[in-house]
């Protein structure tokens, strides 16, 4: 009887006791933002009424403005971030975790203290706040998006910014020259594509270091497209580079919801094709069969192999598949945001997307999710500068960058990338 | 479905890896290839299940040549592996893995699931696995993985089963289990290639022996062959299965363990409040399935773990919470378990690796700079002493072969003046003649009065080498134990019974 009870035990998994440790990791990091928050906030206080416009004029739903007493709004604001922490460290010292609704909640509060505190005696209107974020968000979005499906498959995209600059280029050229916004948008899908073959040709085929190509890539799409932008675009610009926008179109009754309505469904095709992208990647990723061997070849390509799946052609063509996404993503620059192509345009937009990727843990959803916070980072600035934000505009400038290392670095975290996530698979 | 091999020809270059192979598996046969690490198995294997191309030879199944272009032509002919290091996605889960290479696919193009999950749970009823669907791979114990590998196998109708090295990471419990698991699959009319290098297991399992050396067909032999026979096979020369060694000349105890526990990084407790005792001129074998804790266990008295409770001290010292170049002064010796990954510098010369735990004082270093003449001298004299082969002492370590890496480790471990000397997994992965050399140096050690720790999953080597026997479990000693205690004894300990339990006392008294 021993026998048979003790080799049964054996079976299960060895699961070892679990020590108590404390980590106040979370509770000393918040303390440093209260601290932060009670210095500029009180400290610096400034007086006056601040001012949250919510709707728009021409709204069908019209919300009344918030008027909000700056000193009185951002000492209870201080107070609350202050309760938090305190819940925080008590939670540390139970050895218990700070939920993350906890650090979103603490994340909001400290955001609209510090809009409280700028909008001092002036007006913030929220809805722009927030269509400017979206609209810094999509292409940073669109190269998220083609970052985890390349990554995912194991090969490092740190090309999405060439990719990204490929398709802005080549959308308004195209849709210039033609005249259809539409064949804009194919031709950068297809620039996204022929960045993400030489990306795929020396990393999978030839196996170079995935870094490395994908930042020689960037310079040189960088460098092509300023030399042609400068040499040819410029010399006939409405030929060339005046590609006709898509215009915007009104969801019904979605479009009138009061704040978000506007900012989500008032947009243009490529807005709308991104939401849908969003889903379907997570779909695709998750619960198809494609999913299954995209994820297989990052993780463990050799078991992917014993199983028939060829890793290279799987990693060539999602790699590409990344490259049209993000160069889907550029077109959105000259075809919606800007109007016309402009030398260097993204602007490191590819890098942030990197980062929202790390940041969003290798996930569709919370890549996209990243991508937007950094959005809001980025406009955050634009719409304190219009509004007269007593902090100089040169430090609200590192704004986004400071949030994407504090991100990456402080708040992700241990996170797991795919196993094989930019290891070559060398077939014996 | 009977598989035949008819003279497999692999080369590496001008290697040959398989030389004229040829090898006929009955149905329903277990057939063992039977060879030292290097002989060339699972290039065969390899071969055979469309991972490489042979130069040369053919693959019949019921006499119709097969052409593999990859894996997928081999498992659609009905061949299915069983691969050493498993061929599972540590991030997925059981019916994922299964389903992998032929998923089901349902509206939408969603997976078929809950068909994967079914598959899963039918195929394990059948052979009596418990094996949940959802499990993800990373969770489960190693000999359930191996039971998910077999699932990925039989789900897609193989017919021949080719099991390469599938005991080395199992328990003697868990390999008692696959032996019965192997026979299950016999009477049911699979054909099944058993690859290994242990003779106990060939000889209780196996219809027919092929034993192959140095990519050569040298023998074939029936499970009534001795393992002193088989040996000889293997190696090509009479070779020592036992270790001769005298009875231990025990002196003081030098190495006290007390109360010793280490938390790792996610707050484990991975080895949990144990204390023993070393004696000059005794070795003692520390015995268990791998992850109880013996890494860890080993790493602390080196002082490589951060969060170490309890003390260590050796003749008298306290060795707890000094750095590691303090521990290596005080005269610890240590054979890391992973030779490549810690042992080695595989880019360095053996020269170069000879003097790593030296590079910071006289004789090797003087005014810093290095003395490469009296290192040259020093290398010249250990290689000849520890039998290193190699083109010389400027070969560099990455390109030696197992044997002759762990003898640069040894060589290196053992040219300082040792007050302890800690061995972990000291014959990993190492043929039979390396084996022997490694178990003498290790005995010769305990003799000059060194007191000796040797850290093994293999019950062969605990059992050939050790005075005494502490069993780890869970992170803590499950009990210690004279060095002649049966095997079985030991395997029911390393699965967590106590001494008395394992010998049988409580079960009687309970009775």
């Amino acid at each position: 009887m021993t026998t048979l009870t003790r080799t049964q035990d054996a079976q299960s998994p060895i699961v070892l006791e679990k020590a108590e440790i404390r980590s106040w990791k979370a509770p000393i990091a918040l303390a440093v933002f209260v601290a932060i928050g009670a210095v500029i906030f009180i400290g610096f206080g400034r007086e006056g009424e601040s001012t949250f416009v919510l709707s728009r004029r021409g709204d069908a739903i019209q919300l009344p403005a918030i008027v909000a007493p700056t000193l009185a709004t951002c000492i209870a604001i201080v107070l609350l971030l202050a309760a938090i922490t305190a819940w925080s460290a008590y939670l540390s010292y139970r050895a218990h975790k700070t939920p993350v609704w906890a650090l979103g909640a603490f994340g909001f509060l400290f955001v609209v203290g510090f809009l409280t505190w700028a909008a001092a005696g002036a007006s913030l209107p929220v809805s722009g706040l927030l269509i400017g974020t979206l609209g810094i968000s999509v292409p940073l979005i669109f190269g998220a998006l083609g970052g985890v499906i390349s990554e995912r498959a194991g090969v490092v995209n740190v090309a999405i910014e060439g990719q990204l600059l490929a398709g802005a280029f080549v959308a308004a050229v195209v849709a210039s020259v033609t005249r259809q916004p539409l064949l804009g948008l194919a031709a950068a899908m297809l620039a996204g594509v022929l960045v993400s073959f030489v990306l795929a040709a020396f990393a999978i085929k030839y196996l170079v270091d995935q870094v490395i190509v994908g930042v020689v890539l960037n310079v040189l799409v960088a460098g092509l497209t300023s030399f042609l932008f400068s040499q040819v675009l410029t010399e006939d610009t409405a030929l060339l580079n005046s590609p006709p926008g898509f215009d915007p179109i009104n969801i019904p009754i979605l479009s009138e919801i009061p704040i978000l309505g506007p900012v989500l469904f008032r947009q243009t095709i490529i807005v709308y094709v991104m939401y849908f992208a969003i889903a379907a990647v997570w779909f695709g990723l998750y619960r198809t069969r494609w999913g299954l061997r995209v994820r297989s070849v990052g993780e463990h390509p050799q078991a992917a192999d014993t199983v028939g799946i060829n890793v290279a052609s799987t990693r060539f063509w999602n790699v590409s598949l990344a490259g049209a996404i993000a160069g889907f993503g550029g077109a959105y620059l000259t075809l919606d945001a800007v109007g016309s192509f402009n030398k260097e345009m993204t602007a490191g937009a590819g890098f942030i997307a990197l980062a929202a990727v790390i940041f969003g843990r290798w996930d569709p959803i919370k890549a996209t999710l990243a991508a937007l916070l950094f959005g809001f980072a980025t406009n955050l600035q634009n719409v304190l500068s219009i509004i007269g934000s007593p902090v100089p505009s040169e430090f609200m400038l590192m704004l986004p960058y400071v949030v994407t290392i504090f991100a990456v670095a402080g708040l992700v975290g241990k996170s797991r990338p795919p196993a094989a996530d930019g290891k070559p698979y060398i077939k014996s | 479905m009977k598989l035949e091999l008819r003279g497999i020809t692999k080369r590496f270059g001008s290697f040959v890896a398989n030389d004229q192979i040829s090898l006929t598996v009955e149905p329903g046969e277990i057939h063992a290839l039977l060879g030292e690490n290097g002989a060339g198995k699972s290039t065969l294997m390899n071969v055979l299940y469309g991972l490489y191309r042979a130069e040369e030879g053919e693959i019949l199944l019921d006499g119709t040549e097969q052409h593999f272009a990859g894996p997928g032509d081999a498992m659609n002919a009905g061949i299915g592996m069983v691969h050493q290091h498993f061929m599972l996605i540590p991030v997925f889960t059981v019916a994922e893995n299964v389903m992998l290479g032929h998923e089901k696919t349902t509206f939408g193009g969603r997976l078929d699931l809950a068909s994967a999950r079914k598959t899963v749970l039918d195929i394990s009823a059948r052979f009596g696995f418990h094996v949940d669907p959802d499990a993800l791979v990373e969770d489960l114990p190693v000999g359930v993985q191996q039971r998910v590998e077999i699932i990925k196998a039989l789900s897609r109708d193989a017919k021949v089963l080719v099991f390469d090295e599938p005991t080395a990471v199992l328990t003697p419990q868990e390999t008692d289990e696959l032996i019965v698991i192997m026979k299950q699959l016999r009477e049911a009319g699979t054909s099944i290639v058993f690859i290994t290098h242990k003779l106990r297991e060939v000889r209780e399992v196996a219809d027919r022996i092929t034993i192959i050396r140095l990519g050569k067909v040298v023998g074939e032999a029936l499970p009534t062959a001795s393992n002193k026979e088989l040996a000889s096979l293997m190696v090509g020369r009479a070779v020592e299965l036992t270790v001769e060694k005298e009875p231990a000349v025990v002196g003081a105890a030098a190495l006290v363990v007390d109360n010793l526990s280490v938390i790792d990084i996610h707050g484990q407790i991975v080895v949990n409040k144990v204390s023993f005792e070393v004696h000059s001129g005794e070795i003692l074998a520390i015995a268990g399935v791998q992850g109880n804790g013996q890494t860890e266990l080993t790493e602390a008295l080196l002082g490589l773990q951060d969060r170490v409770t309890g003390t260590i001290t050796l003749d008298g010292k306290p060795l707890t919470g000094l750095s590691v170049r303090k521990v290596l002064d005080a005269g610890v010796g240590f054979v890391p378990e992973d030779r490549q990954e810690d042992g080695l510098v595989a880019e360095f010369t053996i020269a170069e690796n000879l003097m790593l735990d030296r590079s910071t004082r006289e004789p090797f270093v003087k005014a810093g700079s290095l003395q490469l003449a009296t290192l040259a001298e020093f290398a010249e004299k250990k290689v000849a002493e520890f039998d290193i082969r190699a083109q010389g002492i400027t070969a560099h370590v990455g390109r030696l072969s197992g044997g002759n890496q762990q003898k640069v480790v040894l060589a290196r471990e053992l040219s300082r003046d040792l007050r302890l000397f800690v061995a972990a997994q000291p014959t990993r992965g190492l043929d039979v003649g390396s084996i022997e050399f490694v178990h003498t140096r290790i005995v010769e050690t305990r003799d000059a009065g060194t007191p000796v720790i040797v850290v093994s999953t293999e019950l062969d080597e605990v059992v050939a080498l050790a005075d005494r026997i502490a069993v780890m479990y869970r992170g803590g000693i499950a009990g210690i134990v004279p060095g002649d205690t049966p095997r079985e004894v030991l395997g029911l300990m390393m699965a967590g019974a106590s001494h008395a339990e394992a010998t049988g006392e409580s079960a009687v008294r309970t009775a």
